[in-house]
């Protein structure tokens, strides 16, 4: 019985605990404290999706700079030296890797959320924990790859002598405006496709299109000022001016654009827990 | 003692639309513009109930069993109480860490090492990274795979990523066990090793429901067992009641078929069978492969000159397993016992029928469907799956060796 006692202390849900099994009906159950108990499971699926991607790739950590540093050179290359796009006075390499780094981030997230459910749907049908681990493992596993790119940023602004600025402390704050975007996204896309599967042939031109919808090829002071606001609305518009601003000090992104944003933003991830929650009910049942 | 469990009125109904694995956009575009409704009207759509009206109570530190056929909702049960899916009707409280054990590996990720398969796993399961920490050495033992603990496990063989997998399954010690039948794949070596695991499990005072159709396995680890038939709770009790209830009714034998030939001529009846030395606590229970003795008890009324007797065993599914016929013989008035010994009996865990005759010339004196059945209740040798069991249940030592010398220019047949 001793030992039986010292499993039980590190057990996470208390001894006492009552769980209620009934049919389902509140139309929003977000529980933190669940989410919270889960949190060492969500730790193991991100641990295993970065674990699995390193160890099928051939270069591994290094596509995580290749693949925003060869778009930059193309997007420099094009839109920068050609079509002479204006640049807020930056190096067109610096100005394009700025945003080229968050939206890499995004659009894979997005890749890595869709599919994750229908992925896991033999995990899902097994066992159970709060379902919405699922796309937060997708959405969080993608900021190890983020990180490695950061350090070529950083190479690229030494290399262009470009002094860090104060600004820079407020990047957690932007990062974290892309993540809840991916998530929010994130969210809808992975109940859509565990319903309908084509949902992940549709999200390559998704991506495509976001990326011209977003301040990537050319700055958001192109976008009439009469028209920020609508232009705001989409969140990535706020996180990639934001980085921009956050790592050049340059090109302070209007008030407007950014409170547009970060209402983007609620009204995504809210929907996106929202519709989450109802198709989570069918989940099992369906997948 | 507290309920670790309650269940009251608990249904589950499938809509047939959504067993369909998925639905694709175009579908939904196609009706969309054809002007019908996205998804067919609710009356319109098929539905079962894959369980109704469920209610019962298991007690803290009770072990039990749920039988039942295919299809029954026994799994469907299972997988409501450990929350997989949201019931339809009615509700369940749980008090206590719950863990659920529908099936073992799940998470495995033939990419990564067992090693890092085992931490998965675990935690998939409900084990904490501390907890798993704790317990990794006495896990890669039980599951034999020390030495490519470090491998990816997509290098394992089959029977080494069971092992593995049902390693983590065995050291997962929630309070309340919900297992599926996950016990009957394995080889039989490492079934006897989980089985022992388990009823250490139980005997600690862990609440365990579970699933088998072993009833060898539900008689060794189980006090009490529900038969889930239907959706529904057909019984609910001792052990050995409702197993006895459940073998009858899977071989569809009813109380009253004794001697329903009705032909039969005074003169002689059977009244009794029994297995001699079977060491079992029922007359009618074979633990062993053998020897074995059957006894059949036999009453005659006048003298019989010229007798013929007949004796066959029948499974389940009244397939003829083995008989035996004997002329000349030769019965006063009185009380007989026949006894028929047998070296071996090789039979496949599960229910068996007796059936003795005895005649006269070509008169018969009396038929008889022995009651009750013959319980088998020896070790399963037979292969893991469904399909490839036989009808002979026979263990087998198998050995592979190299014949040296030989040339190779084409892969050996064994």
């Amino acid at each position: 019985m001793a030992t039986s006692q010292a499993n039980t202390s590190t057990m996470r849900v208390p001894s006492a605990a009552l769980v209620r099994i009934a049919p389902r009906r509140r139309w929003f159950g977000l529980d933190g404290r669940e989410l919270w108990a889960y949190r060492e499971l969500l730790y193991f699926f991100v641990w295993r999706d970065i674990k699995v991607r390193y160890k099928q790739t051939a270069i591994g950590a290094a596509w995580a700079v290749l693949q925003p540093f060869l778009t930059m050179l193309v997007f420099s290359l094009f839109f920068g030296k050609l079509a002479k796009i204006p640049s807020e006075g930056l190096p067109y390499p610096v100005f394009y890797y700025c945003a080229l780094l968050p939206w890499t981030y995004f659009a894979g997230a997005l890749q890595n959320a869709t599919s994750v459910v229908v992925e896991q749907q033999r995990v899902i049908t097994k066992v159970y924990f709060p379902r919405v681990v699922l796309p937060i493992s997708a959405v969080m596993s993608g900021l190890v790859d983020f990180a490695i790119g950061l350090g070529m940023l950083l190479v690229l602004m030494v290399y262009y002598d470009i002094a860090p600025s104060p600004t820079m402390l407020l990047l957690p704050c932007f990062l974290l405006l892309a993540v809840f975007t991916a998530l929010g996204v994130g969210l809808w896309l992975s109940a859509l496709n565990a319903l309908y599967r084509d949902v992940r042939y549709v999200v390559p031109f998704l991506v495509q299109f976001w990326l011209f919808a977003s301040p990537v090829a050319y700055p958001s002071s192109l976008v009439p000022e009469s028209w920020r606001w609508l232009y705001g609305l989409n969140p990535m518009a706020g996180v990639i001016e934001g980085f921009r601003w956050a790592f050049t000090g340059q090109g302070q992104p209007s008030g407007t654009l950014l409170a547009a944003s970060f209402a983007g933003v609620v009204l995504v991830v809210v929907g996106g827990l929202i519709y989450y929650h109802v198709m989570e009910g069918t989940i099992a049942d369906v997948v | 003692m507290t309920a670790a469990i309650h269940v009251e009125s608990l249904g589950k109904r499938y809509r047939i639309g959504e067993r369909q694995p998925y639905f694709t956009l175009r579908d939904l575009l196609a009706d969309l513009l054809r002007g019908t409704a996205v998804r067919t009207p609710k009356a319109k759509r098929k539905q079962i109930w894959a369980l109704r009206d469920v209610s019962f109570e298991v007690q803290e530190g009770e072990v039990v069993g749920l039988i039942g056929r295919n299809g029954a909702g026994k799994t469907t049960l299972l997988k409501v109480l450990s929350r997989v899916t949201a019931p339809t009707a009615g509700w369940a409280e749980i008090r206590g860490r719950v863990g659920s054990l529908l099936e073992v590996g799940t998470g495995f990720h033939p990419e990564l090492t067992g090693r890092e398969n085992v931490y998965l796993n675990g935690a998939i399961l409900g084990m904490g990274k501390r907890e798993i920490e704790r317990k990794f050495d006495e896990i890669v033992a039980f599951g034999e795979v020390a030495d490519f603990i470090d491998t990816p496990i997509r290098h394992y063989s089959t029977g080494m990523q069971m092992r593995l997998a049902f390693a983590v399954a065995a050291y997962f010690e929630p309070e309340i066990l919900l297992v599926d039948e996950v016990l009957a794949v394995g080889d039989l070596a490492f079934q006897k090793k989980c089985l022992g695991k388990m009823g250490e499990v139980a005997q600690a005072g862990r609440t365990i429901v579970f699933i088998s159709h072993q009833m060898n396995q539900i008689r060794r680890l189980c006090q009490r067992v529900i038969w889930v038939d239907g959706g529904r709770i057909r019984a609910d009790g001792p052990v050995g009641e409702v197993v006895a209830a459940y073998e009858s009714a899977v071989a569809g034998v009813t109380a009253d078929a004794r001697h329903e030939s009705g032909k039969t001529v005074e003169g002689a009846r059977f009244c009794g069978w029994e297995i001699d030395h079977c060491g079992e606590d029922s007359p009618h229970q074979l633990a062993s492969l053998g020897p074995v003795t059957v006894r059949f008890h036999l009453q005659t009324s006048r003298a019989i000159l010229r007798g013929h007797h007949g004796v066959a065993l029948f499974n389940a599914d009244r397939q003829l397993m083995w008989a035996r016929a004997m002329d000349g013989v030769h019965l006063e008035p009185g009380s007989y016992t026949i006894a028929h010994t047998l070296p071996y009996l090789p039979l496949r865990p599960g229910p068996f029928f007796w059936q003795v005759s005895l005649w006269e010339d070509k008169e018969l004196l009396d038929l008889w469907d022995c009651l009750p059945e013959m319980i088998v209740t020896t070790e399963n040798f037979q292969h893991a799956r469904d399909e490839w069991n036989g009808v002979l249940n026979l263990p087998c030592e198998t050995v592979l060796t190299e014949r040296k010398g030989d040339r190779v220019d084409q892969p050996a047949r064994i």
